[in-house]
């Protein structure tokens, strides 16, 4: 049995489907990643799970059992809100204490679930100070131990790193997943970043306009993409329409994506899964470089030249090739 | 050029003050007459019974006011800031704004009629006096209250009292442990504005309040028109001191609060 | 239920004494207690419309209600000229010298609002104590009749409702971005031009509502002409409160009361529509 399962779940704001009809299903002690862009109605979805949108139709199931209608006090799930949403007013301590004393637990009990939060996240030291006065780094791991206090069965989190400097963000993450790995729990975390919901999540969920367009692990997500937004929005990959190049693929399909760092440069011109083309931009980016080859009355592809590798000039001519294996179809 | 601009401003709104509090110091009879340095008319103002009895009605009325203001106008900037579109919300919000903007002669002829009116219909009130005149002045305070409210609510990240709701708290502990500790400079600031508005009015007051219940500015309004003594002096010296004192208390509390 | 307690508020102290007023401007003045017979009563309608009759047909009324509105225009024009001129001066203060400016603008008003106006009126009469500086200095031989003037009226006026065009603006001129004003200058603009094409332009909401805010209780203020104006220069809160409290006809105070609400909606609408749209 899934820890949590929507079934049918379609959420209105006047004509426009936030989620339409979508059906999903998480497992127990899982990573898992709605990514989307905005619009998508990633974020809606978590606040249908949290109890703070009523689903137009459609259910919500936790370890089997409806919490459709459950006001969000009663349900067994925590959110950690984007920027977090820490109250201002507490301390950290009596932030992470928040719901235990909600739930009527005793002042020993509450001292020493804090306690253990706080050396879990590394706050010791400053279960006194008020948010204010910590960084955005240690806002965040206030926000996931207060989250984590009452031991829910699911976690949610809404772009737990979409507040943090860009130099923290890689870093965190990987504490979150590795705190997540630790304590087996579930999350289900939102994010319009598809790096951060390759490299951390189990699966991924990609939507589009309320629906699923795709769901699998992050490995096959970005091999195989089910349809043209979802491999121009993963990692920005070429996508060719069927007979507009010579093409010799595995599976016959209407298009395929072409990851552009697959397209490698060849001195001489392949007889197929290859192209001759002309440099139409180049930028060189520290660790690689990308360049834009037009294809003569063909379309523009977007090349990832390794590092090291030698820079052509502007204009000049050159010959591209890719293997078969590289060639994804879409379905749509 | 700005800077002289507001110094010349700030100049004309303490000047008449200024030199009001230079003369309560001053052993003439005469107001605004110097004659030599004395204490004397804050000891006259500490015996005269007339104006104390009128400041302790002004004290006790006015925190009365501003309590009933301050529980009034917390409903009035609640329903306005979270209730989102209702039916009569336009003439909700006419209303709740009304009483700012009302002249003076206007709300304390209408809260007079109210009082005549309900008087014939119940027989409440028997007679005009200190409650009539709380009531008229929460009515005036409670519209200050909402606005400060209101606004505060309206820029309180809605994800804090979603919070509390997710960890487990009910509408009314998330009220009690989230929302108000982080309205209540609003209140705060809301409560005073509502004592000074009742402490400072003289016009409503005139017509809501009946034989024996003068509050301080009436008390002055009608001594004073006539004119002025000594003692007046006194009492603003005294008044700017407890304005001082409460500012700088406020002061105090909104940092901390921040 | 906080609804419910808010509309019972409302409707409790403020519409109903509201329609009250409006309904006992059709009452007729009597000799009991209270000396009025209300509109409605026993046997259904009793009003008469002499209270409204009384006001169309005597153009002292009229006058009065001119005499009010000019004067709280004139009285709102000052405040919002010199309102503005502070408010840019708290504006450009370092941040953490405004609210002491702020307070510095609303201290005085502690004093209480009766306090103050006896100040203007020691400066101001004939042993006054700006006659008196000026008669030791020579300048003039006999007092100046300085008091119960309209100048004094306008002087007290100013210094009493200015602090309501200050804080508006203020708020406004605090918040706003500076990097406009930048922009403006650093296309060329000088510094007046940039005032006059960016500042002010992007404070006038603001503006609008301080002078409404000044002008609309203005317009029914009693206090201060009572203690400072000309006897004889009759202004319609002044009116109202002759009427209710020495002629003692309460249909009069209530018509008259409702004639100044009628002239005072549209700029009431006003001042909470821009309010609202803040």
């Amino acid at each position: 049995m899934s820890l949590l399962a929507l079934e049918g779940v379609t959420r209105r704001f006047g004509a426009v489907a936030a989620l339409d009809n979508l059906s999903l299903e998480i497992g127990a002690g899982e990573f898992f990643a709605l990514l989307g862009g905005s619009g998508s109605g990633k974020s809606t979805l978590l606040r249908v799970v949290a109890g703070f949108e009523p689903p137009d139709a459609g259910r919500v199931l936790l370890r089997g059992a409806d919490i459709t209608r459950d006001p969000p006090p009663a349900r067994d799930v925590a959110m950690m809100f984007q920027s977090y949403a820490l109250f201002p007013h507490l301390s950290v301590a009596d932030n992470i204490a928040y719901g235990l004393r909600r739930a009527g637990e005793g002042r020993a009990a509450i001292a020493a679930r804090v306690a253990e939060l706080v050396a879990l996240v590394g706050l010791a030291g400053m279960e006194a100070r008020r948010p204010r006065q910590l960084s955005g780094g240690q806002q965040q791991r206030v926000a996931l131990a207060r989250a984590l206090a009452r031991r829910p069965s699911l976690i949610l989190l809404d772009e737990p790193l979409g507040a943090l400097d860009s130099g923290l963000r890689e870093r965190t993450g990987l504490e979150l997943r590795a705190l997540q790995r630790r304590l087996g729990a579930s999350f289900v975390m939102v994010t319009h970043d598809q790096a951060e919901a390759l490299a951390l999540a189990d699966r991924v969920a990609v939507l589009e306009q309320g629906r699923i367009a795709q769901v699998a692990a992050p490995r096959e997500l970005y091999e195989r993409p089910a349809t043209r937004s979802i491999a121009r929005f993963l990692g920005a990959a070429n996508v060719i329409e069927a007979g507009t190049l010579p093409l010799r693929a595995e599976t016959p399909a209407p298009a395929y994506a072409l990851r552009p760092e697959r397209i490698r440069r060849v001195d001489h011109p392949p007889e197929a899964n290859g192209v001759t083309a002309r440099v139409a931009d180049l930028a060189f980016r520290g660790g690689d470089a990308v360049l834009l080859a037009q294809v003569e009355g063909g379309p523009l592809l977007r090349v990832i030249l390794p590092a090291g590798a030698p820079l052509p000039e502007p204009g000049a001519s050159l010959h591209l090739a890719w293997d078969a294996a590289a060639l994804a179809p879409l379905a749509a | 050029m700005r800077r002289a601009l507001l110094t010349l401003g700030l100049l004309f709104l303490w000047a008449p003050v200024l030199l009001l509090a230079a003369y309560a110091f001053s052993d003439s009879r005469t107001p605004f007459e110097w004659g030599g340095f004395s204490l004397r008319w804050f000891g006259a103002l500490a015996r005269n019974e007339r104006i104390l009895e009128a400041a302790w009605l002004s004290l006790r009325v006015g925190m009365a006011a501003a309590s009933l203001a301050t529980l009034l106008g917390l409903a009035l900037g609640w329903v306005l800031a979270r209730h989102g579109p209702f039916v009569g919300r336009p003439v909700f919000g006419a209303l709740a704004g009304a009483p700012l903007v009302l002249p003076e002669v206007v709300t304390g002829l209408a809260l007079l009629l109210l009082f005549v009116g309900l008087q014939a219909l119940t027989g409440w009130p028997s007679q005009r006096g200190a409650v009539t005149v709380w009531l008229a002045h929460s009515a005036l305070g409670m519209a200050y209250v909402a606005v400060l409210v209101q606004a505060r609510l309206a820029a309180l990240d809605p994800r804090l009292e979603e919070a509390a709701a997710d960890l487990g708290a009910t509408s009314f502990v998330t009220f009690r442990t989230v929302t108000l500790p982080l309205i209540w400079p609003s209140l705060a600031a809301g409560w005073l504005l509502a004592f000074t508005l009742s402490l400072d009015d003289v016009v409503v007051a005139s017509f809501v309040s009946g034989p024996g219940a003068t509050t301080l500015p009436v008390y002055l309004f009608s001594q004073l028109r006539l004119g002025m003594t000594p003692e007046a002096n006194a009492l603003a010296v005294v008044l700017l001191g407890f304005a001082s004192l409460a500012g700088a208390v406020a002061w105090a509390i909104r940092g901390r609060a921040g | 239920m906080t609804r419910g307690l808010a509309w019972l508020a409302l409707l409790g102290l403020v519409a109903t004494p509201l329609a009250i007023v409006i309904g006992m401007g059709f009452g007729t003045p009597d000799s009991g207690v209270p000396p009025v017979i209300p509109p409605i009563g026993r046997d259904g309608w009793q009003g008469s419309l002499e209270a409204w009759g009384l006001i169309f047909e005597d153009s002292f009324y009229l006058d009065t209600f001119l005499r009010s509105l000019r004067l709280a225009s004139v009285t709102a024009a000052l405040c919002l000229v010199l309102g503005f001129a502070m408010a840019m001066g708290i504006a450009s203060a370092p941040p953490g010298r405004q609210p002491l400016l702020l307070a510095l603008v609303l201290l005085p008003f502690w004093t209480g609002f009766v306090l103050r106006l006896t100040a203007w009126v020691g400066l101001l009469r004939d042993n006054g104590w700006i006659n008196g500086v000026l008669m030791q200095l020579g300048v003039i031989a006999e007092p100046l009749p300085l008091l119960y003037s309209d100048g004094a009226l306008l002087l007290g006026m100013v210094h009493s409702y200015l602090p309501f065009a200050v804080l508006p603006l203020t708020a406004a001129l605090a918040k706003r971005d500076l990097s406009l004003e930048e922009a403006a200058a650093d296309l060329g603009a000088r510094p007046a031009t940039v005032f006059a094409t960016v500042t002010l332009p992007l404070a006038a909401p603001a503006a609008a509502a301080a002078f409404l805010l000044v002008f609309i209780p203005a317009a029914g203020e009693v206090v201060i002409p009572e203690m400072l104006g000309a006897p004889d220069s009759m202004l319609i809160g002044r009116a109202i409160w002759g009427e209710f409290f020495q002629t003692r006809d309460w249909p009069a105070a209530a018509a008259l009361s409702t004639a100044l609400l009628a002239l005072l909606l549209v700029p009431i609408a006003l001042y909470q529509r821009l309010s609202v749209a803040k």
